[in-house]
């Protein structure tokens, strides 16, 4: 008779089981963005001439500046859980550095996008669109900060060797976060700078 | 092993080439009046943009079963939740 705890204790299942667990939190993540997407949906339709006339004032060169930034510390991502796959742990490093470099960049260019706003006395508080606009563009922020500091708890634990070629799971999951984050992404571009 | 991973790296690189020129094709189409078919492009684009992002970066495409449910069903309840508020809103 096997024993029934094995499943636990391998650590392969350990590494499908700890998968699993990262696409059920991506799940809940995915309906608490898609509140918001549902009220973008709901006020988009209700108002269609103020998201035209709102869209507009945001800044189109920066949102896809920024997309950008994203998509290449995704693949920077990418490309630092294939090093460890292959055992080098100093190659991830460096790779989940870019990333959190790249995360940086993203948030000061949001920044400056947030300061010109202001400066043109776009608040929250001045229409739907724009208590829209800052809700999912700051939420989505705090998800920036928080991957980067997730894959930086990554880095520090890669340089007190804990992973190698067979096991590097926080890696895996951490990445996948912020694959989701630079997801999320990918539709705030359209809704929010080129169709409003 | 080492040639598998560097299919796995070309394979990242063609893909992630592919989000920067969709990326710039979604902007410049936005710049052309299309009238509502500019809404349906764009989210077309995203879509194709999520997808590769999801399938290759997030190694999808190799997952059971059991992942992919976890990766759809939500958006299954997403679809649900927006379309039944949006049917409710539009017909009050």
């Amino acid at each position: 008779m096997s024993d029934p705890s094995a499943g636990h204790t391998d650590p392969r299942v350990a590494f499908e089981a700890a998968k699993l667990g990262l696409w059920t939190f991506l799940a809940t993540e995915v309906l608490l963005f898609g509140a918001l997407f549902t009220a973008y949906a709901v006020f988009r339709v209700k108002y269609p001439a103020l998201f035209q006339s709102e869209h507009l004032k945001l800044n189109r060169v920066l949102g896809t500046l920024n997309t950008v930034v994203l998509i290449t510390s995704s693949l920077a991502v990418a490309l630092g859980v294939d090093a460890i796959r292959r055992g080098k742990a100093r190659l991830l490093e460096r790779y989940y550095g870019v990333t959190v470099l790249l995360g940086a960049v993203f948030l000061c260019v949001k920044y400056i996008e947030w300061t010109e706003e202001f400066h043109h006395g776009l608040y929250p508080g001045t229409n739907i669109f724009f208590s829209l606009y800052f809700m999912m563009t700051g939420l989505h922020g705090i998800h920036v900060i928080l991957g980067m500091g997730v894959l930086t708890y990554v880095v520090v634990l890669s340089r007190r060797g804990r992973f190698s070629g067979s096991y590097h799971t926080p890696v895996e999951i951490a990445g996948l976060y912020w694959h989701f984050v630079d997801l999320v992404w990918i539709y705030l571009l359209p809704l929010l700078y080129l169709i409003g | 092993m080492s040639h598998e991973t560097t299919g796995a790296r070309r394979t990242y690189f063609t893909v992630y080439i592919a989000l920067v020129i969709l990326t710039v094709v979604t902007v410049l189409v936005s710049y052309v009046n299309l009238g509502m078919m500019n809404v349906v492009v764009a989210l077309l684009i995203a879509s194709v943009k999520a997808s590769l992002v999801a399938l290759i970066f997030m190694g999808l495409r190799s997952e059971d079963r059991l992942v992919w449910g976890f990766a759809l069903v939500p958006l299954a309840f997403l679809a649900l939740i927006l379309l039944g508020t949006l049917v409710d809103t539009m017909l009050r």
